[in-house]
């Protein structure tokens, strides 16, 4: 029996195998969206804990990979609608770039609260689309919606930025 | 302005703020940990099967529920007839 059979079936050491195999990309796509070490390890837990207890809703001939996304995806949303806005976006990140140094500390702090202030579902495509700069087909792909539905959500996360940010928009462009 | 250089614009603020996540390696094997919360939250049987019931049979039983609580009297006939 193949692997992905033997999972739906309910095996664990098969599950295990597909663990050891996808725990890596999992994390990879989870920390793009959470943004923090930590929270991204033990989401990519609960992903495999989610996946181990939907087992039988798979579809073996399916791909487990785009399947694994959709949920990780999914955890992560669920999480950035419970966590405190200040914890999901820390500063100091151990491996990002540091920021243009041009833009001074006010504005940096005002776009992020204002980028903290959009509804998660938003957010999580802003972050993904601005930020992260993914294709809108994996994107739409891990959220289980149209890219059109992406286009939009992008349309009206850009418009609300651009509302909370307006007062300083034209000063830091300027810039 | 065009929704693209709409895009644009907020990108570059939001990249200026906020910048990507460049460092995306898994540090360490994360199957112990996994193993700890299978032993911790087993797959649970009966939510599993509960999961499976479609959400009409649901919305019967509550329907069939909320009727035998408004006419208690229907009761006894019911279980006659089953």
């Amino acid at each position: 029996m193949e692997l992905l059979e033997r999972f739906a079936a309910g095996d664990l050491e098969a599950f295990e195998a597909l663990f050891r195999t996808h725990q890596k990309e999992v994390y990879a796509w989870v920390i793009r969206i959470v943004r923090d070490h930590g929270i991204a390890e033990d989401l990519t837990v609960e992903t495999f804990w989610r996946i181990y207890r939907s087992h039988s809703r798979f579809d073996p001939t399916g791909s487990f990979r785009a399947w694994a996304r959709r949920i990780a995806t999914n955890a992560a949303l669920d999480h950035l609608r419970h966590a405190r806005r200040e914890t999901e976006l820390p500063n100091d990140l151990p491996g990002l770039a540091a920021s243009d140094p041009a833009v001074c500390r006010e504005t940096r702090s005002r776009i992020r609260e204002a980028f903290f202030q959009l509804p998660p579902k938003y957010r999580l495509v802003a972050t993904l689309a601005l930020i992260e700069e993914e294709p809108y087909n994996n994107i739409a792909e891990a959220m289980g919606i149209s890219v059109a539905l992406v286009k939009v959500r992008l349309f009206r996360a850009v418009r609300m930025l651009r509302k909370k940010l307006n007062s300083f928009y034209t000063e830091v462009i300027a810039k | 302005m065009t929704n693209e250089q709409n895009n644009d614009e907020i990108k570059a603020l939001l990249k200026s703020a906020i910048t990507p996540v460049n460092y995306t390696e898994l540090p360490r094997d994360l199957w112990p940990q996994m193993l700890r919360k299978l032993d911790e939250r087993p797959a649970p049987a009966v939510l599993a099967t509960l999961d499976k019931i479609p959400w009409f049979d649901w919305a019967l039983a509550a329907i069939l529920s909320a009727l035998l609580i408004a006419f208690p009297g229907t009761i006894p006939a019911l279980l006659y007839h089953l």
